[in-house]
Order: structure tokens, then C-alpha cells, then sequence
């Protein structure tokens, strides 16, 4: 099928395109220099037209979200779309049905989504619902950084064995990259305990968090892996904690080789400066001027939307923090020799201090990292706020007038401690363009997606605002209702989006990395990993595996190693 | 004041969905409207003239409208849902969800009525005659915001978690109550004229639920404060004496528990620790 979108304003920061008038063509799902006469037109006079969206860390499967499906059923009732003849009935708001997050994604243009935490032994589950998720490509990570293996591999100071077991570990469970959480805290939290400082022991494998992160940092460079490692820090959600993230951004700062080696997620949660809640204050400017000086990290945001959320984390031990903090009902578990989770509904409220305080600190991070190529827009979803409020989470950066409009309603406290109301740098679209889609496809290295260069996959939003003659700083509600609802979504060279409308539905690539190990290494490794699953697990190896037949659509990335 | 007579046209099989029987929707509209209004049946949507008779004429306003329903409506769901005044008689027994969210009017069952009457309800009255279901003025699965303000009273039995996350208003028992009655409650009144099935107030956190009748036994999350003479509903005294309760301490709960001493004997080892 062909397809020629014309006339569109377009913004591909990957190819340096801000804003002009062209033409896109499109072929076999590919982007295309020209098409024939019979190519169908889409009339994008005086649209936006961008990539398709990439969302980098979302928690859209597994069986953590399905817990929370099941936790919360007034998330379900209360946010109901009857089917259509095209799609199915779409039901849940923070925890939605797998069908509802295809949709929705697909609404607001994005067209990548990557789950954010899957610990291996669920990963099976997260395929299934993987599977089940219509429309966009994606993807998983992998929760490696408290499995036993790991750490004892790590302790003993054997990287290369290690190294071949996580390579191992993408080929047998088809995930993505390395997803650290709360490094040996979580391990810790198995016997109650938790992890204060990078430099604490985890005793029963005398091992620190700061050795498990550089770990694994060195094995990711080695299995020359897409991703960075993608790190969830310790001591999230504590007063004080940006010192904890600094420090953990400036422990593989020697092992960068000019590009990004770490990505620390969700900073809006672990930016929290002052010594309790009630001194509780920004951490942003300390965190966003070291992102500044130095060029081996990425963060994404984990912006807080007010309103309802659903925290739900492999890091067990914060989550039984919070439900302390809120006696929301809750749940917590453990996978056996590899993490824990929890899960605690919650809703940000202006008034309240530490929520206004939080909403303060993903935008000033946003505002205050001068390079939009290395922060990218994200509400951890459903953790601070759904993906459905990624418009308006545009509108804060793009419109200072917006943002003031929110300041001038939050808590008076909040406002008065927050250096955001003196800042003034708004985004363009073209910087817009780059947080939701362009940085983020470079920083998983999907070469195909964030861009519309010749070769890349089809996947294109075009929204219905000129960004020629709409000023977003005063028209910010026009740019949200644009953004709510793209006029077309194109995933593969498919209309999959009409006027905010699906109209068309099919199941999207599940792409997963393939790293060659070599044959005697992996054979070495192999040999003591199953003695060691005889002691660790009560599932065999063999049925820990995933076939490739398990997935719907899968698409397999090799990867060259240095091993 | 405008009346409004629904006869349903036959005896309703598949459950319906029907929130928009109230007075507010009613005010102001010729009989030839009021029919037009949708209706669920089953997965099926349909009109309120499809399903029932309709006769007389409404008010201008909600709070000068009445609507009797006569016959069973006991598969109508969801009547009176969101009403902020006038009137609904039920000469009969209805179904589920009656009176939900319901901010301000009066709605009276001659009949009995099933689970979750006056579900998250803020405001008005409901009068059942006959029996209610379970869930009282809870609100709906999952949900954490139970009944706000207003008064229900049911003559008959209640059945189980009567008054659940409930937060203020008051609820009036006059027959019994099954198990979990005042459940997660945080505020408000609940008082049970007859026996109870058991573990009155688990996890309350604050309010008051009065049993005059038969209780098996109390939590052992709550402690033995005094014995009082009375208890007020509403303005009204409730003569004892009762043993009064406080819990639910597993919740660092403040909610108290008032049982009538006459009718459980067998709590009277609790007034050792009077001394």
C-alpha cells in the first residue's frame, strides 16, 4: 500500500527537519523519497506531522498490572467505552484493559511503548499480555539487578560468566534491556530490610549497590546492548534522596565513553531535596545541573498529573513506605530469587503539599536541562499520572501561562519553595518533537522509529494545529485537544487513527534483543545456571524458557558482543 | 405537585439499567419525553416507553415531582440515581442500587429492595418498609467513598456490611442485621433495632453504631470503655443501657460501639474491667 501525506509542517529532530512544508511518502510500511499516482493522499494542509510517538518507560503489562487490575475495580467502572466494529469494549483508567492501552496509545499518536519492569519469571505473562496489546510495537525490560544468579556471579567477581547469563537471559526471555530497581534493597527487603546508601552490604551476597550498578553497567557495554542500563534508584521516594541519585549517576561516570551509559528513570521521584516531609523540597536544580555537566546520563521525568494514579514498582520495600503513609489497601509480593513488587493506589492532590512539591520537580527538570536530547517526557505510568496526560504534561512545558494557572491553584507552601515559577523557557515543537519521540528512539536505538528518514518504519501521527500561526504559550488548550486526539495515526504505513477515531486494529512487533554469546562460554555458564536453578527456583529451567512461538509478532534484534 | 405513574408493560426478565427515573429528569417534560428517555435492558438500549406505562404529568420543578412506580420493579436498577429533590414511591419491591449517589429528595419502598440501597448516597431520604439487601449506603466494589449525608431507614432486615466506608449521615435498622455492620466506617450513624450477626464496627476508624438487640460477641480490636445510659440518633434518646466500645484499634480506630447490656448477658464479663 502507498501512501503520500502532503503538505504537513513537519518536525523530525532525528533528521534536523523544524517545521517545514513537505510531502512524506510511504511504502510497504516503509518511508519512502516518492511514490507512484495511485498512492493514496492524506491531506495534511496546515497539520503537524511527527514521528510516531515512543514512550520509554510505561507499565502497560505483566503481572504486576494485572494485580492492579484486580486491586482496584472502581479504576474500571468508572472509565467505560462501549465496542465498536473496529475495536473492543475499553474499560480502566489508571490500570486500563491491554486492548484500552492499544487504543488510547494509538489516540495520542504514539506508536512504541516499552514496558518498564519485568522480573524474568513473569516475563511469560508480560508476553501474554504483550501479545494482546493492539496496535503499537513493543517491547520489555528485564529486572536483573536482585536475582540471585546475578549477585552471585557478581560477587564472585566473575563478569564475563555473568555477562553471558543476562545474554542468555534477553535470548530465553526475549526482553529488551537491563531495568535495575532499588539495587540489593530489594534483595533486602526479602528479610524486612531495605538499602540506605550505595556503599550498604547486602549481606548474603557481600555484595554493595554501588558494585551491582557498575556491574552491570560494564556488562551492558560488553553485550553491547541497544539500551543503557535503565535504573531505578535507591532510596526512591525519600526527603534528601537527590544526593542518592547523583551519587549513583557519578558511579559509572568513569566507565562512559562519550555516550549515554545510564538511564535513571522516573527522577521526579527520587529529585526530593530537605531532611522529612515537611522540609520536603526540590532536588531538581542539584540533579538537572549535574545532567547538565555530564553527557553519560538520561532521565525521563515521571511527571505527576494530579488526580488518580496507581503506584505499582518492583521496589517492594518503598511501596510498603507509602501504604504506611496513605492505609490505602495495597499489595506486595515477592518473585521467588529475583525482586518483589508492590502495588498502592493513590491520587495527587493540589492542596497537599509533598503532591504540589512533586508536581513542581519533573517540570522544573524538564525546564532546567538545557539538552532536550538526554530528559524525555514520561508519567511512569499509571505510577504519577495515566499516559493520557501526556497533552497536558506538553502544555506545562510548552506554556508558562499554563503552568502559572496550575502554581496559582497548588499548595501555597509548594509554590512559595519552587524555583519554577522564575523559570521561563518554554518549549517549541521542535523540542517537544524530541522528549516524546526522537530522543528516545536514539536513547533504545531504534533505528527505524523516532524519524521519518528515508528507510524508517511508517510510523507517523499528524495532529490537526498549525504550528505556523497557533502561539502554544497562550493557546495551550488548543495544542492539548490537538495533541488528545491526532487527526491521523500511521503505524506501518497503516491509517490506524482517523480524527481521534481507531480505524483499524491489528497486533503490533514485539522487538527483543538476540546477543552472540560464544558457544563455550555460554555452555560453561549453563552448566552451573542449572545447578543453580535446582537450588533457587521450584520452576525448572526448561519451562523458563520462552519460544519465540510464544510471542504474537516477534522481531529478534541481533546484537554483536565484545565477549 | 406534578405526578408521574410507571406501570411496567411486563414482568421484566434481564436486568434494568433505569438512572434515568428520577425527578430531575422527569421536572419539566410532557409524558411524550419522558418517554423517550433511555433505558438499558440487558445489553440492549431502549426507552422508558418501551418498558413501562407512563401517565399523569411532572412539576416544573424536581422538588414539585412524583413519581409512583407501581408493581414489581425488583430487576430496576440504579432508579433515583443522582435525584437532588422530589419525590419516588415504589409500591412494590426494586432492585439494585436504589438511590445511588442520590443528593437530596425522598424515596419510599413499600416493598423490599436489594443490595446497595443509597449507594454513596450525599443527601435525602429512603424509606424501605420491607427488607434491603446487602451493602446499605456502601459504596460500589473497590470504591472507598461510601454514604456522606442523609438518612436511610429500612423497617425490615438489612443484610450484610450495612453502612460500609461509610462517612456521615445516618442509617436506621429496625429489624436485623447480618455481619460487618459500620465496616471501614470513618463517620456518621448507624443504629440496628434488632440483632446483629456479628463484627459490628471491623476496622471503623470513627462514628457511632448502636444494637439494641443480640450481638454474638464484640472484636477483640476494641476496648471496653463504660457502661452508658443512652445513645442519640438524630436528636433522639435511645434508652440503655449500653456497653460502649471503642475501636477499631487495629486502625487506631475511634469508632464507638454502643450494645445494649439487657439483651447480651453474655458480654457481662466485660464489666470486671470497670473497676
Amino acid at each position: 500500500m502507498e501512501l503520500l501525506i502532503k503538505n504537513g509542517y513537519v518536525y523530525d529532530p532525528i533528521n534536523e527537519i523544524n517545521g517545514e512544508k513537505m510531502d512524506i511518502a510511504v511504502k510497504d510500511g516503509k518511508i519512502v523519497e516518492s511514490v507512484s499516482s495511485d498512492a493514496k493522499v492524506i491531506d495534511a494542509t496546515n497539520m503537524l506531522v511527527m514521528p510516531g510517538g515512543v514512550d520509554i518507560h510505561s507499565h502497560i503489562a505483566g503481572s504486576k498490572v494485572n494485580s492492579g487490575r484486580i486491586l482496584r475495580p472502581e479504576d474500571h467502572y468508572k472509565d467505560v467505552k462501549p465496542r465498536t466494529a473496529i475495536t473492543r469494549a475499553e474499560v480502566g483508567h489508571t490500570v486500563p484493559s491491554t486492548y484500552t492501552i492499544g487504543y488510547r496509545y494509538a489516540r495520542l499518536g504514539y506508536t512504541t511503548v516499552i514496558e518498564a519492569a519485568s522480573p524474568p519469571l513473569k516475563t511469560r505473562h508480560t508476553h501474554e499480555e504483550l501479545n494482546d496489546i493492539p496496535l503499537i510495537d513493543k517491547s520489555c525490560y528485564l529486572v536483573l539487578d536482585n536475582n540471585w544468579i546475578v549477585l552471585d556471579y557478581l560477587s564472585q567477581g566473575e563478569i564475563d560468566k555473568c555477562a553471558a547469563f543476562i545474554g542468555w537471559i534477553f535470548k530465553a526471555l526475549k526482553g529488551y534491556a537491563i531495568k535495575i530497581v532499588n539495587p540489593g534493597g530489594v534483595e533486602l527487603w526479602g528479610w524486612g530490610k531495605n538499602v540506605e546508601s550505595l556503599d550498604d552490604q547486602v549481606p548474603p551476597f557481600d555484595i554493595t549497590p554501588r558494585e551491582i550498578i557498575r556491574g552491570l553497567c560494564k556488562i551492558n557495554k560488553m553485550l553491547n546492548l541497544p539500551h543503557t542500563i535503565h535504573l531505578h534508584t535507591n532510596n526512591l521516594g525519600k526527603p534528601g534522596n537527590y544526593r542518592t541519585t547523583i551519587e549513583t549517576m557519578d558511579t559509572v561516570s568513569d566507565l562512559a565513553d562519550g555516550k549515554p551509559n545510564i538511564h535513571i528513570t522516573h527522577v521526579q521521584f527520587c529529585g526530593y531535596g530537605g531532611d522529612s516531609w515537611i522540609t520536603l523540597r526540590s532536588g531538581a536544580p542539584e540533579i538537572a545541573k549535574y545532567v547538565n555537566n555530564h553527557n553519560h546520563v538520561t532521565i525521563d521525568l515521571g511527571q505527576v498529573v494530579f488526580g488518580d494514579a496507581t503506584t505499582m514498582t518492583g521496589d517492594g520495600p518503598f511501596q510498603f513506605i507509602l501504604q504506611n503513609l496513605t492505609g490505602n489497601k495495597w499489595k506486595n509480593a515477592d518473585v521467588e530469587a529475583e525482586g518483589s513488587a508492590g502495588i498502592v493506589p493513590y491520587k495527587y492532590k493540589r492542596k497537599n503539599f509533598v503532591n504540589a512539591v512533586q508536581w513542581t520537580i519533573g517540570l522544573e527538570l524538564a525546564l532546567l536541562i538545557k539538552d532536550p536530547w538526554r530528559v524525555f517526557l514520561t508519567t511512569d505510568h499509571p505510577n504519577a499520572g495515566t499516559f493520557m496526560k501526556y497533552p497536558r504534561v506538553i502544555t506545562w512545558l510548552m506554556s508558562k501561562v499554563a503552568r502559572e494557572k496550575v502554581l496559582n491553584k497548588i499548595n501555597k507552601r509548594a509554590k512559595k519553595r519552587s524555583t519554577l515559577p522564575s523559570i521561563d523557557r518554554e518549549y517549541t515543537f521542535y523540542e517537544i518533537a524530541i522528549i516524546t519521540r526522537a530522543a528516545t528512539a536514539k536513547a533504545l536505538n531504534l533505528a527505524n522509529k523516532g524519524h521519518l528518514g528515508v528507510g524508517a518504519d511508517a510510523d507517523i501521527a499528524i495532529y490537526n494545529i498549525n504550528p505556523m500561526e497557533i502561539d502554544p504559550s497562550k493557546e495551550y488548550k488548543k495544542v492539548r485537544r490537538a495533541l488528545k486526539r491526532a487527526a491521523y495515526t500511521i503505524k506501518g504505513g497503516e491509517i490506524i487513527v482517523k480524527d481521534g477515531e481507531i480505524v483499524k486494529s491489528f497486533i503490533g512487533e514485539t522487538f527483543w534483543v538476540k546477543p552472540a554469546i560464544p558457544e563455550d562460554l555460554e555452555k560453561d555458564m549453563l552448566r552451573e545456571v542449572s545447578e543453580k536453578f535446582k537450588e533457587y527456583y521450584t520452576v525448572s529451567l526448561e519451562n523458563y524458557i520462552i519460544g519465540e512461538n510464544e510471542l504474537a509478532s516477534s522481531k529478534p534484534i541481533a546484537v554483536k558482543t565484545n565477549l | 405537585m406534578g405526578e408521574i405513574t410507571l406501570k411496567p408493560k411486563v414482568t421484566f426478565k434481564v436486568p434494568i439499567i433505569a438512572e434515568t427515573i428520577t425527578p430531575d429528569n422527569f421536572a419539566g417534560k410532557p409524558i411524550e419525553e419522558i418517554e423517550k428517555l433511555e433505558m438499558w435492558e440487558g445489553n440492549r438500549k431502549t426507552t422508558l416507553g418501551d418498558l413501562f406505562e407512563a401517565a399523569g404529568s411532572s412539576g416544573e420543578a424536581p422538588a414539585d415531582t412524583k413519581i409512583i412506580i407501581e408493581g414489581d420493579v425488583r430487576k430496576v436498577r440504579r432508579i433515583g440515581y443522582k435525584m437532588t429533590d422530589g419525590q419516588i414511591l415504589i409500591k412494590g419491591s426494586v432492585g439494585m442500587y436504589l438511590g445511588e449517589k442520590m443528593e437530596g429528595g425522598k424515596i419510599i419502598v413499600e416493598g423490599d429492595a436489594d443490595s446497595w440501597v443509597g449507594a454513596g448516597m450525599k443527601g435525602g431520604q429512603i424509606e424501605i418498609k420491607g427488607n434491603a439487601g446487602d451493602y446499605v449506603g456502601a459504596p460500589y466494589r473497590g470504591d472507598t467513598k461510601g454514604m456522606k449525608k442523609g438518612t436511610i431507614i429500612i423497617h425490615g432486615n438489612a443484610g450484610n456490611e450495612v453502612g460500609c466506608w461509610m462517612r456521615g449521615g445516618t442509617i436506621i435498622v429496625k429489624g436485623n442485621a447480618g455481619l460487618f455492620p459500620g465496616i471501614h466506617m470513618k463517620k456518621g450513624t448507624i443504629l440496628v433495632e434488632g440483632d446483629c450477626a456479628g463484627r459490628c464496627g471491623a476496622m471503623m476508624k470513627g462514628g457511632k453504631i448502636a444494637i439494641l438487640g443480640y450481638v454474638p460477641s464484640v472484636l477483640p480490636s476494641f476496648t471496653f470503655e463504660e457502661i452508658k445510659k443512652s445513645f442519640k440518633v438524630k436528636g433522639e434518646k435511645i434508652k440503655g443501657p449500653f456497653y460502649l466500645f471503642t475501636g477499631d484499634l487495629n486502625e487506631n480506630g475511634a469508632g464507638k460501639l454502643y450494645v445494649s447490656t439487657e439483651k447480651n448477658k453474655h458480654l457481662q464479663f466485660y464489666e470486671k474491667y470497670l473497676e
